[in-house]
């Protein structure tokens, strides 16, 4: 790997750790809460036993634990990366969850959805063309 | 009248979050090295950077008028809706960052706006 590659390479192996963490978070967060079950009753106390069901689940805390990584990720990438060059390539965790959805959970996607994971799999493929980073003064 | 103003809110809450978070990781500059010493040291110093916190407190506004925003309008309307927060990120990074946006770029992120729309729209 020469040095015009490096950047180019550490940017998506962090890019790539965002979209993981950032999705399986996202999962996490699903799984637990339909473990849990929709709130119907709004009063103090329902809130109250609410709270502890959520804070007492472990896919929570995994989701929770997921989106620390992502966030971490996310600082370390900025550090050297365009903001206009990291916002939409972690746009491919839309993509993520509906090709995880079909291809590992069985789930049926409708049209308009394959149409989405196109576009956006080009665009992210049209940002990652372009320079990772367009402020740096050398 | 509320729902329009909540989704301004939101929209430069979320995008003005992600943006004090990156202008606050760029005056810390590049990590160039992944020892896990080399990290948590830099983490620890971003926490201590005044935008940081900035980016925080507006990542909290947008959390807290997206909730909002479900719980007055459809959730078919919110959540696509949502996608624009990708071109004000890119205006963003152009005009307050001075980021340098090449027409591929600029492609790039309309081809993302339009598809996280339709993703989202087409599981509703």
């Amino acid at each position: 790997m020469n040095s015009s590659q490096a950047p180019l390479v550490k940017t998506s192996i962090l890019i790539t750790l965002l979209v993981v963490f950032g999705s399986a978070g996202n999962i996490f967060f699903s799984v637990g809460m339909k473990r849990i079950g929709a709130l119907h009753d709004w009063s103090l106390t329902a809130l109250r036993s609410a709270f502890f069901a959520i804070f007492g689940n472990l896919w929570i805390w995994l989701g929770i634990f997921s989106m620390l990584l992502f966030l971490a990720s996310l600082m370390l990438v900025l550090s050297w990366a365009d903001f206009s060059y990291v916002l939409p390539a972690t746009a491919s965790m839309y993509a993520v969850v509906p090709l995880l959805g079909h291809f590992v959970l069985g789930e049926s996607v409708a049209g308009p959805r394959w149409v989405g994971v196109g576009l956006i799999s080009l665009g992210v493929a049209l940002v990652g063309r372009t320079p990772p980073n367009t402020t740096k003064k050398d | 009248m509320r729902t329009a103003l909540t989704f301004v809110v939101f929209l430069f809450s979320s995008t003005g979050g992600d943006m004090a978070v990156a202008f606050a990781m760029k005056r810390l500059g590049e990590v160039k090295s992944f020892a896990p010493g080399v990290i948590i040291r830099f983490l620890g110093r971003a926490f201590r950077e005044v935008w940081m916190w900035l980016g925080i407190a507006q990542m909290t506004l947008a959390f807290c008028s997206l909730l909002a925003l479900l719980s007055w309008e459809a959730v078919s309307f919110v959540i696509p809706a949502t996608a624009l927060s990708y071109v004000v990120g890119a205006l963003g990074g152009r005009y307050l960052l001075g980021e340098r946006l090449t027409p591929e770029r600029w492609a790039g992120v309309g081809l993302v706006c339009v598809g996280v729309a339709l993703v989202s729209w087409g599981q509703l």
